[in-house]
């Protein structure tokens, strides 16, 4: 007796599983064994717990349908702590030591769940019924109806605490990418492989083999189990082949690239410190052979839903791969051949069988029962199967007890990912199953549709149901896809049995038979459905929630459509199908989102004086991607405006500092550089002489501002031009476009140098004085007056440019060095202008400044601004094309009562103004009706003393003195303020100019 | 998507910027009499063509060209890439 087995009443011998390895589990808190190779479905099954979960709608108790990852009904949660995990399928969730799992969707116990009253009122709770139900009163519905309806109905919870593991992206490229690792996924593979050609083997199950895990077949005389371990060996051992376990492929995407997700630690307590716990990789291959096997789906029976009741299949992958018998009386359900096969397998493992097939000509058995043209047509067992109900070929009824029901209609090929370019599926009436649509592609262009490009489908997924025909079509697929020459693969030898199948749907009588047991729809609710008019299986699919829980109706769909086309009197491919989109399987967001989480979110740029603004305990805020200093407070000061107010005071006093790289930067060189920013710019830029910087507004062709900045003139063929720091990569692409799609023959190449050059601005009128102690040049005022630009060394011959621009309104300069000398430049001007008490300053009181001179930024460069609102409308040029001229002429952009930049200043001193907040007639209504216009940027003007604003008003140009009411209904706020000039310090420029 | 550039060979469409349709182009004539119609119709009209369509990508994180992509808007298949460069001079434009 091997470890732990004493507990393990339903553990048969034989299977897959290390018996040496003894795992313990909890489930529901209490404690169980299984072994490794176990799934938790099949260690609780084997521990003789049927009953897994509760049903969504109805809190019906459920057990697991299927043992892969189609699985409607055992969902679990897994783990505790941060790494809770809801709706975790049991069936495919690999046992682990420790494992702890928990059922959900539940009030109380799983056995007592308090909620199954619901199914008492299942009369009530059909299909629409929400909608018919809580549509009164209509209020109730967010406060009452649906917090209840969602406690009520749901799955799993979330921790709510941070995700602790690590995910990862990947990518792989690839000569075949081959899906799935059955027969015909390792036949392809090793077909393949053995030409030479890089492939990658990817299997959603931790063991690779398919089927063949799961099956008593042989393949050339040994069990098929052990021809694909020994396939995995040769291919594990070439070094062209990445064998990819426990990877789901999760969708086919344009040329050639699929996405998978590789689920690298699930099976582990902890992942392992160096590893993430999921991969999403992007596999980029020419050619793939989708061989993802085949789902067998139920037949529909009243009560058809009880633990213990699954697909025929999933009773012989227990039995034979996991050596678990559900219970030792087994009774299958089937209409086709393969049922027989169950019934032998399970027969051969000393399990009593009844076959109850609707056939009347079935198959012989020698070993166990045979029901011809019988069919269940009930079953019994509070919280799992003890009896089902029969009805036989002569009318009379007879109840069998049995623990375990399995349910064999047919095999649906699985072409999800054959259908995610729009392909449709082709109905094969022998197989009363859709199978791809693999005709090849030569229709016209212009309809999309077919397999996606380089995919061939082998197997069962191709509707080619026998070993042997999976082999051989693994091979073939291979061959194909590659192009291969020479010599045909061997086929080893396998079993070729035909598919034989009688279509049969539901069985007809009273009580629910479920199509979708995750979203309770029932055969009723179909009914239903089609009786109200929603016909069109689009409709039926939304209205029922029919394949539209987590395991998008994988088992239920084709049931479901098979009885709408019987109710609507049409055949099955006439109803049609609902579309495949990926994902395959759910996707954990964990894995879509990767490492770009919290601070990796989005890439962090720092200004190159970053390591001495924190040093100086600068408060730093994203502006972008970049980091700025904020504000430097300073010991005593107690609110951000104590810092702010100071750094401008002094700036305006004497001199402060400020790192302005963030701001983009354009080089413009070529003989054509002037003539290329005279199209690019409203405004002139011909004739700015060499020397000279230029104040510089873009605009986009609809005549709307785009950007504004400055372009310097450092030679007569070379510019340098400044952007806005949000707006550096939107201008630099826009350049590019003029220059290559609208004007290909000019003589002049861009460049972006925002990350090139370290710039900061020196503002103040002691701004000369510092900076004589660091150029190398003369720059008085004579030498180098407002406006100019050179190149320049500095510190004794360091190479730099210098522009003598403002944006504080105080006599300034921009200096900029190549970035790797930015840290220590910031040092020697600080150390220059110690003498002057020089002042670094922030993005807040850059902001402050500007505002006090009136120049317009992102608040007032919004999207919606002219050139005129900005009152720059002489500078657009009527003397040369330029990008956006034309529009900007448009009447509506020059309505004279339109908006116009203005200045505001509250009428009471201490008043405060906020920013959005729109300006009314002082008397008469405050609705959007009447409104005047709104402000874009406000701030305490510490030079003033008092709140100042910018704002577009209604024809502001000529409204200066008037007084308004500044309204805010959202913070109540109901001002009267003075309409005046943007310009509220130095309006005459002549500090600029000192 | 995988472009399929013309000097560096296919490239992910992740490191391209879209633009839409490659009419952007063909600017009209600012002088043209009736030239505020044209701009009009060139700024605001454009196709949206189920199947085949000429339109502009940017390789930002790349060599910076733009290049016009002829690409089916029903099945993604793009059947010619061109430097944009190449179709402006094409179609007239020179400076």
């Amino acid at each position: 007796m091997s470890v732990g087995s004493r507990t393990q009443k339903n553990r048969l011998s034989g299977g897959q599983i290390d018996r040496d390895t003894a795992l313990t589990f909890t489930f529901d808190g209490k404690r169980y064994c299984g072994h490794g190779g176990d799934t938790l479905a099949s260690a609780l099954l084997a521990n003789g717990v049927r009953l897994m979960g509760r049903s969504f709608k109805y809190h019906r108790p459920r057990g697991p349908l299927s043992a892969g990852s189609e699985e409607p009904n055992a969902l679990v949660q897994l783990r505790s702590g941060a790494r809770q995990e809801p709706n975790t399928r049991a069936t495919t969730a690999e046992l682990f030591d420790g494992l702890q799992a928990r059922s959900q969707n539940r009030l109380g116990s799983l056995s007592c769940d308090l909620l199954a009253v619901n199914d008492r009122l299942s009369t009530f709770l059909t299909a629409g019924f929400y909608y018919k139900t809580f549509m009164w009163p209509k209020a109730f519905w967010e406060r009452v109806y649906e917090p209840v309806i969602r406690r009520a109905a749901g799955l799993g919870s979330l921790s709510l605490s941070e995700d602790p593991d690590v995910y990862d992206k990947g990518f792989l490229h690839c000569d075949l990418l081959v899906i799935g690792a059955g027969p015909a996924g390792l036949m392809a593979a090793l077909t393949a492989a053995r030409s030479g050609a890089n492939v990658i083997l990817a299997d959603e199950d931790f063991r690779m083999g398919g089927r063949l895990n799961a099956e008593t077949l042989t393949i050339d005389d040994s069990p098929g189990a052990d021809w694909a371990a020994a396939t995995v060996a040769e291919l594990a051992a070439m070094p062209n082949v990445r064998l990819m376990p426990r990877t789901t492929v999760i969708g086919a995407f344009d040329h050639g690239i699929y996405g998978a997700v590789e689920r690298v630690s699930d099976h582990l307590t902890v992942p392992h410190p160096d590893k993430p716990r999921q991969i999403l990789w992007r596999i980029y291959t020419q050619r793939t052979v989708l061989a993802a096997g085949a789902i067998e789906r139920p037949i529909a029976f009243p009560n058809n839903d009880r633990p213990g009741i699954m697909t025929a299949s999933a009773l012989r992958t227990y039995a034979n791969r996991y050596g678990v018998a559900v219970d030792r009386r087994a009774v299958v359900f089937t209409n086709n051949d393969d049922g027989h096969r169950t019934a032998t397998d399970l027969h051969a493992k000393g399990i009593t069988v009844t076959v109850v097939d609707v056939r009347p000509e079935t198959p012989r058995a020698l070993d166990y029962e045979v029901l011809a043209g019988a069919q269940v047509t009930d079953t019994m067992g509070r919280l799992g199967l003890t009896f089902a109900k029969l009805r036989l070929a002569d009318g009379s009824d007879r109840i069998i007890e049995c623990g375990a029901l399995g349910v064999s209609g047919g095999w649906n090929p699985n072409l999800h990912l054959t259908c995610h370019h729009r392909g449709r599926p082709q109905w094969n009436a022998r197989l009363a199953a859709f199978v791809p649509d693999i005709r090849p592609d030569s229709r016209p262009d212009s309809r999309p549709g077919g397999l996606p490009e380089g995919m061939f489908v082998a197997g069962a997924a191709n509707g080619d149901f026998s070993t042997a025909a999976a082999l051989e079509g693994g091979a073939r697929a291979a061959w194909a896809a590659l192009d291969l020459g020479g010599a045909r693969p061997e086929i080893p030898q396998a079993e070729d049995r035909p598919v034989n199948l009688l279509p049969f749907w539901h069985v007809k009588g009273p009580g629910r038979a479920w199509l979708d047991q995750q979203n309770d729809v029932t055969v009723k609710d179909v009914t239903l459905s089609h009786q109200e008019g929603f016909t069109s299986v689009e409709h039926l699919k939304r209205y029922t929630t029919l394949g539209m829980a987590t395991d998008q109706g994988k088992t239920a769909n084709l049931g479901g459509l098979a009885i709408m086309a019987e109710l609507a009197g049409k055949s099955i491919p006439e109803v049609g199908t609902t579309m495949f989109r990926p994902p395959y399987t759910p996707v954990a967001i964990g894995a879509l989102g990767g490492r770009h989480r919290g601070q990796q979110f989005h890439p962090k740029r720092l200004t190159p004086s970053h390591a001495w603004a924190e040093e100086q305990g600068a408060v730093f805020v994203e502006v972008g991607n970049w980091l700025r200093a904020q504000w430097f407070p300073r010991v005593g000061e107690t609110t951000w405006r104590d810092s702010v107010d100071r750094e401008v005071l002094a700036t305006r006093g004497s001199v402060g500092v400020c790192d302005v790289t963030t701001l983009g930067k354009v080089d413009v060189q070529g003989a054509d550089a002037a003539e290329f920013l005279n199209r690019i710019y409203c405004n002139g830029f011909a004739k700015l002489p060499v020397g000279r910087t230029r104040y510089g507004l873009m605009l986009r062709e609809d005549g709307i501002a785009l950007d504004d900045g400055t372009a310097a003139r450092l030679a007569e063929d070379h510019f340098v031009v400044t952007t806005t720091t949000a707006n550096a990569l939107p201008v630099y692409r826009h350049m590019e476009f003029v220059r290559q799609c609208l004007l290909p023959d000019m003589d002049v190449q861009l460049i972006s140098t925002t990350e090139a050059w370290a710039q900061f601005a020196v503002a103040g009128p002691k701004a000369r004085r510092v900076l004589e102690k660091i150029v190398d040049q003369d720059i008085s005022n004579a030498a180098f007056p407002f406006m100019a630009c050179a190149n320049v060394t500095v510190c004794g011959g360091l190479r730099a440019r210098l522009f003598r621009i403002s944006f504080s309104g105080e006599l300034a300069y921009e200096i900029a060095v190549p970035t790797a000398y930015g840290d220590a430049l910031i040092r020697r001007i600080m150390e220059a202008g110690a003498e002057f008490a020089i002042t670094p300053y922030g993005t807040e009181a850059l902001g402050v400044m500007r505002i006090e001179k009136g120049h317009a930024a992102g608040n007032e460069l919004n999207g919606t601004t002219t050139a005129l609102t900005l009152g720059m409308e002489r500078m657009v040029s009527t003397k040369k094309d330029s990008i956006g001229a034309v529009l900007s002429r448009r009447e509506g952009l020059n309505d004279p009562d339109g908006l116009r930049q203005v200045g505001i200043r509250p009428l009471d001193p201490s008043a405060h103004l906020p920013a959005g907040a729109h300006l009314m007639a002082r008397t008469g209504p405050v609705d959007a009706a009447h409104d005047q216009g709104y402000v874009t940027s406000a701030c305490y003007s510490p030079t003033l003393g008092h709140h100042i604003a910018l704002a577009f008003l209604k024809n502001g140009t000529n409204r200066l003195g008037e007084t308004l009411r500044l309204v805010s209904p959202l913070t109540g706020v109901d001002l009267a303020v003075e309409v005046c000039s943007p310009h509220f310090v130095d309006p005459e420029g002549d500090r600029l100019r000192a | 998507m995988i472009i399929d550039h013309p000097l560096l060979g296919p490239r992910d469409s992740s490191e391209f910027t879209y633009m839409g349709d490659a009419a952007l182009i063909d600017r009209p004539d600012p002088e043209a009499e009736d030239a505020a119609q044209a701009f009009y119709e060139y700024a605001y009209l454009r196709d949206n063509p189920a199947g085949w369509h000429r339109e502009l990508w940017f390789h930002e994180a790349g060599d910076r060209s733009w290049l016009v992509v002829t690409r089916n808007t029903l099945t993604h298949e793009i059947s010619k890439v061109e430097l944009a460069r190449d179709v402006a001079r094409s179609r007239g434009r020179s400076r």
